[in-house]
């Protein structure tokens, strides 16, 4: 060992070691691949393409909607109203093509009400300083409550019979990949694109650092928020329309399930803080694909659902204690709004 | 002699005419004391409905056809949704207790969380109808299916399709929905019933869904990586399973797996049964449940005995529903009932 510490290699790898520890991201990483190999030895098929491909597509719609909750998060912002706006738009779209209007108009009407409730929510919070939690929680209660009341009176909504392209999105394949991880692929390139290379991106990181500074030195603060939250309903929206293609229905339940905190265990496993101004779409995937093992490995050794997801809390409360501890919080690092 | 005639004449028209009028009072009918009373009884009545959740195929049924009932007896229903969430739904309960209507038709999210509930509303003289989906608290009356029974039929359907030498493998699954409903203890248990006696059966994955139709086929999905061999799969609600066939559709092994769901038996499940979707549906047959629960709430409201004395049950008859007959009678649509 003593030997070992004097080369030069090895203490770059040591180096190496400390620079994945130091960050949350990092620790994910390191459980992530912990987990993968420890599966692959145990499960025989696990890793096995057919099988890394289900992993992957049985989590790509929550690392969708995981995008437009990271583009939120980013500027410190929060939209749990996400899974509302896409049971509600999705839901309706499909309600109005069965009463008489073509899929592709219904489609349409379907998206503009998620545009709409997205720009809502945006200015709600830019123009009328609501915090983005308590306006977002409020929002997903009344778009939900809208929908159940005018919009459609069953939770449970098949896809309107003749529209086979439309099930394509969901269960078809290209070169053998499901079109479902394709899709959160190239979402994940253009977020990618959005944040690194275009002012849009490089002021949502500047609003999330530090809000103030960034309305001071003349950023567009309002429009911008209203598009971050248009964004995000946008997304919401997209995720709907392959989640119901995928599963041939869509469920306004959805609402009331936890899903929308699983969202939320994707963004803040793959290490992007909730207070803002950090990460980037490579920690949605990260977060994804971790979530996507340990769901994949605890359904193929058949682990009882209580237990499932006592595993999936102790591990998100495992990342954020090992993160305080690794990254301690001081003055300079804490801030005002910090959840 | 001219007078005596007339008063003749007028003393036969006044026979003519009493027994005119005695035939006319026969043509009007008889009152059937019983009809009149029946209705008095009704009218005036009320009735609340705590169901799970509004707003899917089996609550909307029920009430469309509750609410019918309602309107033609003159009595007054109301439905309070609590929206799949146990505590609105216990603080319904609490708050009808003091409201004290005069029946309560009541869905169990579970076995436990209104068993005390139940009791107490009962002490408190309201009667109560459980539907469907029962509590371990026995009430009034209990209108629904026999989960126990479902689960026995479906076993014994997997059991003739992947027993000994029949199937591809002897491997099954079990899609189950909220572990602690009703509709998941009993099955269970009816399930595991019929398999102890076939233990060459061997299930190779027992999975929660939460009801959800996507985590449903992401589990079917996942199972059949790690067993190409499956021979079939029980699912424990249609709503979901169309998920779980989803999977198995796309995995191009409909002909091997074969799968089994139950459900209210509305067109969209008939629908999946036409496209071989599902290969058997059994139908608990939500417009008879709803016959049989006005039948009860009318028998309850009439009855002289205090709540909670007499308990009864009826386990409705099941249909089994095949490609073979599949058929409109079998199926409802919501706005059959309504």
């Amino acid at each position: 060992m003593s030997e070992a510490r004097t080369t030069p290699e090895a203490k770059s790898s040591q180096k190496l070691i400390q620079k994945i520890f130091r960050s949350q991201e990092g620790i994910v990483f390191a459980l992530a691949v912990a987990a993968f190999l420890v599966f692959a030895l145990l499960l025989p098929a696990f890793a096995s393409p057919g099988n890394l491909l289900a992993l992957v597509r049985s989590v790509s719609i929550l690392g969708i909607l995981a995008l437009g909750m990271a583009l939120v998060v980013i500027a410190r912002g929060i939209d749990v109203s996400m899974i509302a706006t896409m049971v509600v738009s999705v839901s309706w779209a499909f309600v109005l093509a069965r009463s008489g209007y073509s899929f592709g108009i219904a489609l349409l009407i379907g998206v503009s009400f998620a545009l709409v409730v997205g720009a809502a929510i945006g200015a709600l919070i830019a123009f009328g300083d609501v915090p983005p939690i308590f306006a977002t929680l409020a929002a997903g209660s009344v778009i939900y409550g809208l929908g159940r009341t005018f919009f459609f009176k069953l939770e449970m909504q098949n896809v309107p019979p003749g529209n086979d392209w439309f099930l394509f999105i969901g269960q078809g394949r290209i070169l053998g990949v499901p079109i479902t991880i394709v899709a959160f692929g190239v979402l994940c390139l253009l977020l990618h694109f959005i944040l690194s290379s275009t002012r849009f991106g490089w002021l949502t990181y500047a609003m999330g650092n530090n809000p103030a500074a960034a309305r001071i030195t003349g950023a567009p603060f309002r429009p911008i928020v209203i598009a971050q939250y248009v964004a995000s309903s946008f997304i919401a929206y997209v995720a709907g329309l392959i989640l119901a293609s995928s599963a041939s229905a869509i469920n306004a339940r959805l609402f009331n399930s936890t899903m929308i905190y699983d969202i939320l265990l994707v963004v803040v496993l793959g290490g992007i803080g909730l207070n803002g101004g950090h990460g980037s779409v490579r920690n949605v995937v990260l977060g994804t694909v971790f979530v996507g093992i340990l769901l994949n490995g605890m359904t193929i050794m058949n682990i009882d659902y209580t237990i499932q997801n006592l595993v999936k809390g102790v591990v998100l409360l495992l990342a954020i204690v090992v993160d305080s501890l690794v990254n301690p919080r001081d003055e300079q690092t804490s801030q005002q709004g910090d959840l | 002699m001219r007078m005596f005639t007339k008063i003749k004449i007028a003393i036969a028209a006044c026979v003519a005419l009493i027994g005119i009028g005695a035939a006319q009072a026969q043509d009007k009918g008889l009152e059937n004391p019983r009809s009149t009373a029946f209705h008095k009884t009704l009218a005036g009545k009320k009735v609340v409905f705590v169901p799970l959740s509004m707003g899917f195929d089996l609550t909307e049924g029920w009430a469309a056809q509750m609410r019918k009932q309602a309107a033609r007896l003159n009595y007054s229903f109301e439905i309070r949704d609590p929206a799949w969430s146990t505590d609105a739904g216990t603080r319904a309960l609490s708050s009808l207790i003091t409201e004290k209507p005069d029946l309560i038709v009541l869905h169990n999210p579970d076995i436990q969380s209104y068993a005390r509930l139940i009791n107490q509303a009962q002490a408190a003289g309201i009667k109560i109808v459980q539907i469907n989906l029962e509590s371990n608290s026995t009430s009034d009356s209990y209108v629904g299916a026999d989960w126990t029974e479902i689960g026995e039929q479906a076993a014994n359907a997997i059991v003739k399709k992947c027993g000994a030498g029949n199937g591809v493998s002897r491997k099954i699954a079990i899609d189950t929905g909220v572990p602690t409903a009703a509709s998941d203890v009993f099955q269970l248990d009816g399930i595991y019933k019929v398999l102890k006696q076939h233990p060459e059966i061997q299930v190779v994955s027992q999975q929660a869904t939460e009801y959800n139709a996507e985590k449903a086929r992401s589990i079917m999905d996942t199972v059949l990586q790690q067993n190409p061999d499956l021979c079939g799969a029980i699912g424990i609600w249609d709503n979901q399973d169309t998920g779980t066939a989803s999977a198995i559709k796309q995995a191009g092994k409909s002909d091997q797996v074969y799968l089994v769901t139950s459900g209210g038996g509305n067109r969209v499940g008939c629908e999946n049964v036409e496209k071989g979707l599902f290969n058997l549906y059994i139908s608990y047959n939500v417009p008879l449940q709803g016959d049989i629960l006005n039948a009860e709430i009318a028998r309850l409201l009439m009855s002289d005995s205090p709540a909670g004395k007499v308990k009864t049950l009826y386990f409705n008859p099941l249909t089994q529903i095949t490609k073979e007959n599949v058929n409109p009678r079998n199926c409802w649509t919501l706005d059959d009932l309504k």
